[in-house]
């Protein structure tokens, strides 16, 4: 009897999860075929590679791929230096007191702040305050400051995985704190951190609000970078917002999705190159 | 009897609140191997790990008392503590080769202190591999990643990075409880071909290896050295009665 029980549990508990997870995928799929099948009709090489027409009412969204290009890589070149010298002061040379527990607190707090509230702040301090306009260079800006935190915590979590005795090994060879960072820790801690930027990339690309408030929404193809330009994402939102063209914008929504699926797809084969070559 | 390249005089050290060496002296001979026996926990692992402050990477931990090699006191704070671990290299309990090519292990060290014409570093290699008795297996894979190396050939791989920076005193913390019989055998020869070059000091629970490789022997328990001696006369007629129990197996 007591074994019955316990097998009709275990049956109970697993279908459970399994509905859970099916759920989850399913939503997923209906997402994803929706966008693909109201995108499909709108996407063509065309309109990918000519510019708007009617303030995006006809023609391609040339221009807005090469500013979502443009803001995601400066975005993410700006952050990526600043994150991994933050992540291993926190790591290496600090030690757990008052103030790094408040450090870290920020950068949490920092990741759960609303991305509006960031465009507010990037567009009163760098379109404003430093006089940048709506431009790339106020919308990477503000789009690196949102993404700093994710980059420090992963970046903090692959420090914290590379085993002791690495550190132990190259020190007890007479290398230098430094040295030992630099040669040993670091190189290891790079698939973390690669996908850290790859977490904050997809962040970059994603996001409407910050960026409209900083970067613009000028449809025309930034030729510095302290030109006004449009994301894809920004283009999506005006184009189904202000009724333009529905269909126009379920074709930017599917090259957004392919192109955000598409980073991830790269960096997945460029780690596991990676951890070939280690291992 | 040889000359004396290590001399610790009136040793502690605390974890916290916790004493785990007390009082020990000792005088290490040049070009000798010492073994460092005892039960787990009984601080041959801390001691070993005085040597060349390793112990410094933990907070807590609180040291008073002499280590002098080659008569210099390693604790003065003149001292430069990079220059002291490149003198007293380490091999560890389980091999911890980096995740890079054989080749770029064993150039580490020499590279950080300075090496970088590749016809150096190129002969460095070879050399530090066939000292440790490594080169036949692995000059045809030098480029190839460590880590696909067997634990025994890896240990092996970290005595040659070691041997690369040319210390003078090689610690050795328990380096074949990783391994199988065979390797610890060839690790076991290893060490005694290294001993007309350097001065060695080895950790180990196993009270054979002691017996096989090492000159002399201090057994240590719970943080007293008990007797320090050669190792025969320790492994026949040891002075202490703890020492023998221990010995003898009647510990525990």
């Amino acid at each position: 009897m007591m074994a019955n029980t316990k097998l009709v549990q275990e049956k109970l508990g697993k279908g459970l999860l399994w509905v859970c997870a099916g759920i989850t995928l399913a939503i997923l799929f209906i997402i994803l075929a929706y966008v693909v099948k109201q995108g499909l009709a709108a996407v063509n090489w065309d309109f990918l590679t000519e510019m708007p027409k009617r303030r995006g009412r006809l023609g391609g969204i040339y221009p807005t791929i090469i500013s979502t290009v443009y803001l995601m890589l400066l975005s993410v070149a700006i952050a990526t230096p600043v994150a991994v010298g933050a992540a291993i002061y926190l790591t290496e040379y600090t030690k757990d007191n008052w103030l790094t527990r408040l450090i870290r607190f920020g950068t949490e707090s920092l990741a759960g702040i609303p991305s509006i509230i960031f465009g507010l702040f990037g567009y009163i301090f760098f379109v404003l305050y430093l006089d940048m306009g709506w431009s790339i260079i106020s919308g990477a800006l503000t789009l690196a400051i949102m993404i700093l935190p994710i980059l420090i915590r992963t970046t903090e979590e692959s420090i914290k995985t590379v085993p002791i005795s690495y550190r132990e090994g190259s020190l007890a060879l007479g290398a230098t704190k430094w040295q030992t960072i630099q040669k040993v820790i670091l190189p290891s801690a790079v698939p973390g951190i690669i996908t850290g930027v790859i977490l904050g990339m997809g962040r970059a690309v994603g996001e409407t609000a910050a960026v409209m408030l900083t970067a613009g929404s000028a449809l025309r193809i930034p030729e510095t970078l302290f030109d006004n330009s449009r994301a894809m994402s920004v283009h999506l939102y005006l184009l189904s917002m202000e009724g333009v063209a529905i269909e126009k914008a379920y074709g930017t929504a599917l090259v957004l999705i392919v192109f955000i699926l598409f980073i991830n797809l790269a960096t997945y084969v460029l780690l596991s190159r990676f951890a070939k070559k280690v291992s | 009897m040889g000359d004396v390249k290590i001399s610790v005089k009136d040793l502690n050290l605390y974890y916290g609140d916790v004493q785990a060496l007390k009082n020990n002296n000792i005088e290490i001979k040049d070009k000798r191997i010492t073994a460092l026996i005892g039960p787990s926990g009984c601080g041959k692992s801390t001691f070993l790990r005085t040597l060349n402050r390793m112990n410094d990477l933990i907070d807590s931990v609180k040291i008073n008392g002499t280590v002098i090699i080659d008569g210099k006191d390693i604790y003065d704070s003149q001292v430069d503590v990079v220059q002291l671990r490149k003198r007293v290299g380490m091999v560890f309990q389980r091999p911890n080769p980096f995740p890079m090519s054989i080749y770029d292990n064993i150039a580490y060290g020499p590279r950080i202190h300075g090496t970088k014409k590749k016809s150096n570093l190129d002969e460095i290699v070879e050399k530090s591999l066939k000292a440790a008795a490594l080169w036949d297996e692995a000059k045809n894979r030098l480029h190839k990643p460590a880590l696909g190396l067997s634990g025994g050939q890896q240990q092996r791989l970290c005595i040659a990075r070691l041997l690369a920076v040319e210390p003078e005193v090689l610690l050795m913390d328990e380096p074949t409880s990783a391994l199988d019989p065979i390797s610890t055998l060839k690790i076991e020869e290893l060490i005694s071909e290294l001993k007309s070059m350097y001065t060695i000091i080895i950790v180990t629970h196993n009270m054979q290896q002691a017996a096989r490789v090492s000159d002399y022997t201090a057994y240590f328990l719970n943080g007293d050295m008990i007797e320090f001696d050669e190792t025969e006369i320790i492994f026949t007629k040891p002075l202490d009665q703890r020492t023998e129990d221990y010995i003898t197996g009647r510990f525990g």
